[in-house]
């Protein structure tokens, strides 16, 4: 088996209690409950959830722009966890991210053309005028006119912007992206335009992409594998496919049962679980049913491998 | 009765670029009981027609006209303030996209829903909170009694949007406006908002409007759809008629382009380009540049809005006409 882009093992976050709100008692908020997650070379893995799952600080975790409370992180079967600044920053330039506000993470006073070659710089490669080079030829890969390396972000719509997010992500050549949900600010006719990019630059470099995304729509016309968390856990996580046709944890069910049909035909009334519904329904599976042997001996929810490498959190037994 | 009528709206906003036409010549109208669904991304004048249809905007630097804009058949052009904010409340109500901003931080929910009752009805203060706790639980609110004296940051998006629809529904309007009610929201959130939008709408037999950017949403909630783009009105028609044979290049494009509704990874289609800026909205059809069907015509006409088959509109001069069948032979 060759090794994974991106490795996380039972990866925590931790945020300690100032404030009284969203703390649980002393021991501060839990946004990340030792997550698992595997990220193979060349596929893209979509990581989904609402507001709160942690999804988001997940990728945060993953990117080391915030530090983990504890558990690992793997790039390239080698451990960053706790690697010095200097010591990161050569495997920053294989991981690299896009975020969902291109207004925000684009510097507003810097033209285009340097805000893609900025990266280079800071890694010290190539010569200015080779930078520009790449820039331009950046530009163009994203689907804009090189002339655009001297023009400012403001000048952009939404869409061109995140262009040039990804542009600037990928021009160092990263095994390794990143997305946080780069098209929900996005108008639906852009959407498509920005998801087929980088599909397509996924296939052109062979990158391994972390899609982290609410938009179950988008994740099915993308993904490879899924990842759902809910309540900082990972509850589930199986090829997309099987995630979309069988689901198996009430919270899948939930998030995939919600989302609007685009069938006037096909309107229905909803059941609706509440949080605390979800979380006492987890799935019990008995022993045999599993595809390998539980990892803990415990009646505590763990998450178990069912056929198809497809996994719940589950309680065994019974 | 028509609730909503609306005939050549236009609305443009004096900016230092010169003249934003934000809204060019919309027209629909609403009668009891229906639901419309206005869609468009943004840009397109979907909220800006129904913010003038309120008169919500600061007029200047907004400039509206229109040959008919009316609200259960007043005249909301020609009408003093005083009939404004008495059609505002009673007659339609809105509820807008982000409830945090909508709502004061300083008083309690229950405060402002009573507050909104008492500038509407001779009421007392104590009277007033009571029917706010009513309202709170007609929006399936659970201890609606307790959550009335809640602050809006110590409750969760979807429980604020249940309170501003609380609060739209104080005055029993005859129409409500919903501008993205659930755009904010969760999925699982959004869900069940729509779900409660369209239970009182079915009891009360008010009008709705729901205006959005999504499809999905659309095809969920209402009876009829207007699909806008570049401050101009593509397509009307019933939901199903629409979701199942749209008239309009751009409906088609916008409904080509959903992802998700095929399962298996691949490339979705996309519509190429941007949205046209309302400073410099193009000749001709604004869906022109990125038209597969545009032909030269295209950049030059100006196509009206007209009937295409019955009960449904569009603005192409691709589609062509039916030819009606007489009803006596049909």
């Amino acid at each position: 088996m060759t090794t994974p882009a991106l490795e996380l093992r039972r990866l925590t976050k931790r945020f300690p209690a100032r404030g009284r709100i969203g703390t649980q008692g002393d021991g501060g908020f839990l946004a990340v409950d030792r997550v698992d997650l595997t990220l193979p070379r060349n596929r893209v893995v979509a990581l989904v959830g609402e507001s709160g799952s942690g999804k988001t600080t997940t990728g945060l975790l993953a990117l080391r722009l915030l530090g983990a409370t504890g558990g690992t992180i793997l790039l390239d079967g080698e451990d960053i966890t706790t690697l010095n600044p200097k010591a990161m920053k050569a495997y920053r330039r294989r991981m690299q991210v896009v975020f969902q506000d291109s207004y925000a993470s684009l510097d507003p006073m810097m033209t285009l053309g340097e805000i893609i070659a900025e990266p280079l710089g800071i890694h010290g490669l190539l010569t200015a005028a080779e930078r520009r080079d790449q820039a331009r030829r950046w530009l163009e890969k994203v689907g804009l006119d090189p002339s655009y390396a001297s023009r400012y972000p403001h000048e952009l719509s939404g869409g061109q912007r995140q262009r040039v997010s990804v542009a600037r992500a990928l021009v160092l050549g990263p095994t390794v992206l990143v997305a946080d949900e780069p098209t929900s600010a996005l108008d639906v006719s852009v959407k498509a335009q920005i998801i087929n990019l980088l599909q397509d630059l996924q296939a052109d470099m062979g990158l391994s992409m972390l899609f982290i995304s609410h938009d179950l729509s988008v994740v099915r016309s993308f993904a490879d594998e899924v990842v759902v968390m809910f309540r900082g856990r990972v509850v589930e996580r199986a090829p997309a496919d099987r995630i979309f046709d069988d689901a198996r944890h009430p919270y899948t069910r939930a998030l995939l049962d919600a989302v609007p049909v685009a069938d006037p035909k096909a309107r229905r009334r909803r059941k609706f679980l509440t949080a605390e519904e979800i979380a006492a329904a987890t799935p019990r599976f008995a022993a045999h049913e599993l595809e390998r042997e539980p990892l803990l001996d415990t009646a505590e929810p763990q998450l178990v491998a069912l056929a198809g490498s497809h996994y719940v959190e589950a309680v065994v037994g019974g | 009765m028509r609730l909503v009528e609306i005939e050549d709206l236009h609305v443009s906003f004096a900016q230092h670029e010169g003249l934003v036409q934000a809204v060019r010549g919309v027209s629909f109208s609403l009668d009891a009981g229906e639901s419309l669904g206005i869609v468009g991304e943004s840009g397109s004048g979907k909220s800006v027609t129904c913010s003038a249809l309120l008169r919500l905007l600061r007029e200047p630097p907004a400039k509206i006209t229109a040959a008919t804009l009316k609200l259960a058949g007043e005249d909301v052009l020609g009408a003093r303030n005083r009939t404004i904010s008495n059609l505002r409340g009673r007659i339609a109500a809105m509820v807008f996209q982000d409830p945090m901003t909508s709502l004061d931080p300083v008083f309690t929910i229950g405060h402002q829903i009573a507050e909104t009752i008492r500038a509407h009805q001779k009421i007392s203060k104590k009277d007033a909170f009571d029917r706010a706790v009513d309202l709170l639980r007609r929006v399936e609110i659970k201890n609606p009694a307790s959550i009335a004296r809640y602050y809006p940051h110590q409750l969760s998006g979807g429980m604020l949007q249940r309170a501003m629809i609380a609060m739209a529904l104080s005055c029993a309007p005859k129409v409500l406006i919903a501008d993205e009610p659930t755009t904010a929201l969760d999925v699982t959130i959004q869900a069940q908002i729509l779900q409660l939008i369209k239970d009182i709408q079915a009891e009360t037999g008010m009008g709705l409007v729901m205006i959005t950017h999504d499809l999905g949403v659309v095809a969920e909630t209402v009876d009829r759809v207007v699909v806008m783009y570049g401050g101009r009105v593509m397509e009307t028609g019933p939901v199903e008629a629409i979701f199942e044979a749209p008239l309009h290049p751009y409906t088609k494009a916008l409904l080509g382009s959903m992802p998700g509704q095929v399962a298996g990874k691949r490339r979705l289609v996309e519509i190429p380009g941007a949205s046209p800026n309302p400073a410099h909205p193009p000749s001709g059809c604004p869906f022109h540049p990125r038209c597969p069907m545009a032909t030269l015509e295209c950049r030059e006409i100006e196509p009206r809005l007209e009937e295409k088959l019955a009960g449904r509109s569009a603005a192409c001069i691709h589609v062509p006409a039916q030819q009606r069948v007489p009803e006596a032979v049909a």
